[in-house]
């Protein structure tokens, strides 16, 4: 593992017909929010240059591109930055603006600046971003006088700045200098002020002094080079070949910073981060582990990442970000696991909406948005899941999710360089608004609309491949049994010894289900066992055990499941099915487990155990949203 | 990669910098025979190239094509070395 920010690894990778699409706009129904959404993907220059000349023509055919915020954006640089500049307006449009771009001939800044009839100040800029490296300030050698180097660059920089704010009236936004790689001395540097080391530092620390007496903005390119690395920053080749500022490579990442600094700047900045609950805030699934079973705290390596993951939130929530919570999860459970596992930092009155139950995690999102009064542009969820990512995506593509590695230990990393929750300022109201709203972790109404997954579904290219207990699989099996706690019919435990004996007994059917969809193997996920009886009236089957895992719920595999069962036992001769519901402390969300099936319900005891059955031939059938493959012997015992 | 694979990846790059979809590219093409074939553009081929390919062109390399044969043969020597 690692992270890389230049692939800006937190965005999903572009679609294949990503230029086609750009270039048929403007078309039909193009509007800011498509923008937005094209433009939230990783990029290559090809990509980003197609979308700038899009949302070029958009603007000449002056397109509605609300909810795109607009801004005039001038470019003065010492080097060349007409290819950084391709790949701007995809980026700020990832951040809510859509930008068009004004950039001067190269290495004129303060002839640009100074002259009122400049084309950028005739342009009437929103803003001007002075674009400058150690070049400018000639910095690329030593001086005679480092201080007073400084200080006349400075002042150079800042007069020309003036005389554009005087000219425009622009907002100015000011950049922090990469310090070139190579060493005057080497170590010794820092302590000679006229090294390019110690110049640009000196410079760096007046750019950001200044920058705030003159009310203007800062994009930190020296913190952005130095986490990418000066060596990958700076391309010698490149500056010698076109005066490009810095490797092309970075522009992306580059862009993108700008961009968010411009979204902040318009006020599009987020202000909520949704959290997922188990294997997202904490190890473990707590209705199937219990609150003693998770993974979080000192003295173990997976612990001690979630820990992180919690101590990023809070610090979140410290300067000024909402938390809330949706996850499919019991309630009151969750809430237990929040109010006492004796690890955790996090805590229920930190969170300001608390959304555990089994609906959908879009609605459960726009629920939050609702309670909360912010749009869902104003969400950012954090979901290990990466089916569940893709489900809110598609039903909701305001709300922001980054792409998570498999490693919890690097999700503070993507979410945090994603830029989602750029600030331009720091305000005792941001201090008190994550305190202000609701201490105590209040829950919203899920409208219960019914929601067309269909396509949702089908696009997930699941396939569900079911088969009879086997040696294989049979620990992974046992372990299911007696693991699985909420998705659990009956809540029987066997050892492995007597899963071993349903292999081979004839009056018992055991099936194992593995499923997997486009994102990968989600390994097995269901395990079935039946009860053969001859009887009078005929052969029957009764279901004894039916778990899955609650991490495919909603994707109707119950009924590929159901339908690979019926299938099997008619295999078999069967021609009756019954089953039961038992009660357990953690499976209440199965109780009306076999009545979504279309078993009817024949009683209900007082301890709540619920009988059902039917004959195999009135059996409901269903249409799957994934593709099935039953592989049992099919010759009838 | 042989040389045919080459040319269509860069006659896609062509296409998208120039934003010609059915632009026709042979080994003949030369900057000096497309309009849009300008320094600017020019730079971008290259960048993209680069990237496509997993190359880094050197200094005295990144200006020299003229026309698409060139830039294959360079690709060509870079890939193998």
């Amino acid at each position: 593992m690692g992270f890389s920010l230049v692939d800006l690894p937190w965005l999903t990778p572009a679609p294949a017909d990503f230029s086609a699409r750009c270039r048929s706009l403007p078309g039909e129904g193009t509007s800011g929010h498509l923008l937005q959404l094209l433009a939230t993907h990783r990029l290559g220059s090809r990509e980003a240059l197609a979308f700038r000349r899009a949302l070029s023509r958009c603007i000449e055919a002056e397109v509605d591109l609300a909810p795109l915020s607009p801004f005039r954006l001038a470019v003065l640089s010492n080097g060349t930055v007409d290819f950084i500049a391709d790949e701007i307006p995809a980026a700020a449009a990832r951040h809510g603006v859509a930008v068009e771009l004004v950039i001067p001939d190269f290495d004129q800044v303060v002839q640009t600046a100074t002259d009122p009839n400049s084309a950028v100040n005739r342009s009437g800029p929103d803003g001007v971003l002075l674009a400058v490296d150690y070049r400018w300030f000639g910095f690329d050698s030593a001086a005679e006088d480092g201080e007073a180097a400084v200080v006349e660059g400075v002042d150079r920089l800042f007069a020309a700045a003036e005389a554009i704010r005087s000219h425009s009236g622009a907002s100015l936004i000011f950049q922090t200098l990469a310090a070139p790689p190579a060493p005057l001395f080497g170590s010794y540097d820092r302590r000679v002020a006229q090294s390019p080391l110690a110049m640009v530092e000196a410079t760096n620390a007046y750019i950001v002094a200044r920058a705030a007496d003159v009310g203007g903005y800062v994009l930190d390119v020296a913190q952005l080079a130095a986490r990418i690395g000066l060596d990958d920053w700076f391309d010698p080749t490149q500056w010698a070949a076109y005066k490009v500022p810095f490797s092309p490579h970075c522009n992306g990442a580059y862009a993108d910073h700008l961009g968010r600094l411009l979204g902040a700047i318009r006020g599009k900045s987020r202000k909520c981060l949704v959290l997922d609950l188990d294997n997202t805030l904490w190890g473990g699934v707590v209705g199937d582990d219990g609150v003693e079973g998770l993974t979080v705290g000192l003295g173990n390596p997976l612990g001690e990442a979630f820990l992180e993951i919690q101590k990023m939130a809070l610090t979140l929530r410290n300067r000024g970000v909402v938390l809330a919570v949706a996850s499919k999860n019991d309630h009151q459970v969750a809430m237990d696991a929040l109010q006492t596992h004796p690890e955790f930092l996090m805590r229920s009155e930190h969170i300001a909406v608390f959304q555990a139950n089994w609906s959908d995690k879009a609605s459960n999102l726009e629920a939050i948005a609702k309670t909360l009064s912010v749009g869902l542009d104003a969400l950012v969820l954090l979901d290990d899941n990466p089916a569940e990512r893709a489900q809110v995506r598609a039903a909701l593509p305001a709300v922001a999710i980054p792409e998570l590695p498999t490693d919890p230990a690097w999700y503070p990393w993507f979410l945090q360089s994603a830029g989602y929750f750029e600030a331009v300022g720091f305000s005792e109201e941001d201090k008190q608004r994550a305190v202000s709203y609701s201490a105590n972790a209040q829950r919203a109404e899920v409208e219960s609309k019914a929601r067309d997954l269909g396509d949702y579904l089908s696009s997930l290219g699941m396939s569900l491949s079911v088969s009879e207990f086997d040696l294989p699989g049979r620990s992974r099996i046992s372990q299911l049994i007696n693991k699985t706690n909420q998705f659990n019919l009956t809540t029987r435990r066997y050892t492995e010894v007597q899963v071993a004996d349903v292999e081979t007994r004839g009056d018992r059917i055991g099936l194992q289900a593995r499923l997997r969809d486009r994102f990968g193997d989600l390994g097995m996920i269901a395990v079935v066992i039946c009860h053969i009886k001859d009887q009078d009236e005929g052969r029957t089957a009764h279901i004894d055990t039916w778990l899955m895992s609650c991490r495919v719920l909603g994707r109707k595999v119950e009924e590929a499941m159901f339908t690979a069962l019926a299938e099997v036992l008619r295999s078999r001769g069967v021609t009756y099915l019954s089953a039961e519901y038992r009660p357990s402390q953690k499976n209440h969300m199965v109780r009306e487990h076999y009545d979504k099936l279309g078993l009817p319900l024949l009683k209900e005891d007082e301890a709540g155990i619920r009988t059902y059955g039917a004959a195999l031939d009135d059996l409901r059938t269903f249409d799957l949203p994934l593709a099935l493959d039953v592989r049992v012997p099919t010759t009838a015992s | 990669m042989d040389r045919a694979e080459i040319l269509s990846r860069v006659t896609d790059i062509m296409r998208d910098v120039f934003e010609e979809d059915d632009l026709v590219v042979t080994e003949e093409t030369a900057s000096d025979d497309v309009a849009e074939w300008d320094s600017t553009n020019h730079v971008r081929m290259m960048v993209a190239v680069e990237g496509e390919f997993g190359l880094t062109f050197e200094t005295n390399e990144i200006t020299a094509p003229t026309n698409v044969g060139e830039l294959v043969d360079l690709i060509e020597a870079k890939l193998a070395s």
